[in-house]
């Protein structure tokens, strides 16, 4: 069986690696972004006496830089192309295969987030680095808490994207619904400042009931440790949490979206 | 000129077909710009999420930042009405349909233009108008005859620039297929650039963004010139007069490259 995800996770890795021009393009962008909100995260803190929201001048750099990588990692922009197989009819093949389809598109979308984060994920950070300077974690701790944080991030992003590709058996078109996850993962994750300089009762409300959090914010608390080694534990947990409950509901969702796929023909 | 008003005709009818096949879906089209609408509101607020932090931004009040925000958002978003479907290009390119363009009596770049007429792009552009006209009645500007032209202008200009991005980014594709990235670093970043007084950028990328490549002519400059505030920068207000200026050299040179990456089409052959 193992044989099978290693397969899968190639695939999904040698797929996204076809395609360098992209690659580069996309890095190009996330730079050129990173550089754009860094300052701009930079100038308010000058502003507010060198702190903002209790992250100082290099943890807002790292902030910035590591999340413009982890945004391709994470890929929330990117639709999975299930979606478009539900429309075509194609899934059908997906569903006849001995692998259920959720495990299937998970393992590839990791072979997907482990090139991303050898190009995608590098280029930023190395750009930040030279021109800001980045935050320099003081426990070592930090870094495996930050690599599985980063996991959980990828896997909890893949699970809300299952679950809007699955709408489209009862939608067919899923523009609406990925308009809406657009425009509320972006500013939700923590994208295009921190959640902590929201009101309180708001980033509460968007840490405990919401899984966007879990996408962006939680890795980078957890790098330019906010809070310290504690805090980083329960974001982690949370994720956890987030993991479980977002690839249940895609069972759930799968299983009653199979009741009612009709295959047409012979 | 009677046969320029029958070439506009044929533009005006294509550019109608399309709003009408559009808006065969009414439903769908009305919740799209909905959702563009609340989208580009929450850009804006973004902007005010971040003021509100400390009550300025790179040295500006409330209403001063508003007016480069507004500027900004009026600017883009009717560039992107009119050129920002010229991405599409790619798609174009890639399948080779932009041969029938070529093979039509009529500017490959205006059909791309008209054919790729996105309707759900009318709501933001509303909400950018509006809310330029809400900035200018907020904000402290000393009016006069000058400034109330080149108050009706600016956002013209504004459009013109975006247009010129969106159509000189889009031409990429004729060598770069898989690019299409590379202009949102411009276009996309260009708008979030221009929402912020360039005050608050710093080294080399403000001088290069703001200056190099013409962005602080869009609000920034423009702003200073309705507030009747000199440059923090340190430019002279004459300059930031040219803005008009700025944008006709940024259209002729999307001009040029567009001829040049036409002339360096080759088609797929299918």
């Amino acid at each position: 069986m193992a044989r099978v995800q290693a397969a899968l996770v190639a695939a999904g890795f040698r797929r996204y690696a076809t395609y360098r021009q992209a690659t580069f393009a996309g890095a190009f962008t996330n730079t050129v972004f990173g550089f754009l909100r860094c300052y701009i995260l930079l100038s308010v803190a000058a502003t507010a006496g060198g702190v903002m929201a209790g992250y100082t001048g290099p943890q807002l750099a790292s902030y910035v830089w590591l999340g413009q990588g982890l945004l391709a990692v994470v890929n929330s922009w990117t639709m999975l192309d299930l979606a478009e197989r539900v429309r075509t009819g194609d899934v059908v093949a997906d569903l006849l295969r001995p692998v259920d389809p959720l495990w299937t598109y998970l393992w590839t979308d990791l072979g997907r987030a482990v090139y991303a984060v050898l190009t995608r994920f590098l280029a930023p950070l190395v750009v930040g680095a030279v021109a800001f300077g980045l935050y320099v974690p003081q426990s070592l701790l930090t870094y495996p808490l930050f690599a599985l944080s980063t996991l959980l991030a990828i896997v909890v992003c893949f699970a809300c994207r299952y679950l809007i590709g699955l709408t489209a058996f009862w939608l067919l078109d899923i523009r609406g619904v990925m308009m809406f996850w657009v425009f509320v993962s972006g500013a939700a994750s923590g994208l295009y400042f921190p959640l902590a300089i929201l009101p309180d009762w708001l980033a509460t409300v968007l840490w405990v009931a919401t899984p966007f959090p879990s996408l962006l914010q939680a890795p980078l608390d957890v790098i330019v440790e906010r809070g310290g080694t504690g805090h980083a534990l329960l974001v982690c947990l949370g994720q956890v949490v987030w993991t479980v409950l977002l690839l249940l509901a895609c069972r759930v969702a799968q299983a009653s979206a199979v009741r009612k796929l009709v295959v047409q023909g012979g | 000129m009677a046969e320029l008003l029958d070439t506009a005709r044929v533009y005006g009818r294509v550019l109608r077909a399309q709003v009408r096949s559009q808006w065969q879906y009414r439903t769908s089209m009305l919740l799209e710009i909905l959702g563009s609408t609340v989208v580009n509101g929450l850009d804006i607020a973004t902007v005010f999420v971040l003021f509100s932090v400390t009550g300025v931004l790179g040295g500006f009040t409330g209403t001063e930042v508003l007016l480069m925000t507004a500027l900004s958002a009026v600017s883009f978003t009717w560039g992107d009405l009119v050129a920002g479907s010229a991405d599409k290009l790619r798609e174009y390119v890639r399948s080779g349909l932009f041969d029938s363009l070529l093979l039509r009596p009529l500017s490959a770049l205006l059909q791309l233009a008209v054919i790729t007429f996105a309707l759900r792009r009318i709501g933001r552009a509303v909400q950018g108008l509006v809310l330029y006209i809400v900035a200018l009645c907020v904000a402290d500007i000393p009016w006069t005859v000058e400034r109330a032209l080149f108050a009706v202008i600016v956002p013209i200009s504004g459009a013109v620039f975006f247009s010129s991005l969106f159509v000189a980014g889009a031409t990429v594709a004729f060598w770069w297929i898989e690019s299409g990235e590379l202009a949102n670093a411009f276009t996309y970043g260009g708008r979030d650039f221009t929402s912020y007084p360039s005050t608050m950028y710093g080294g080399w990328f403000r001088d290069l963004f703001t200056l190099g490549l013409g962005f602080g002519f869009v609000a920034y400059f423009p702003s200073l010139v309705l507030l009747g505030k000199p440059d923090p920068l340190g430019l002279p207000t004459a300059v930031a007069w040219g803005s008009p200026l700025v944008s006709i050299i940024a259209a002729c040179l999307a001009t040029v490259v567009w001829r040049f990456g036409v002339r360096h089409y080759r088609s797929t052959g299918s």
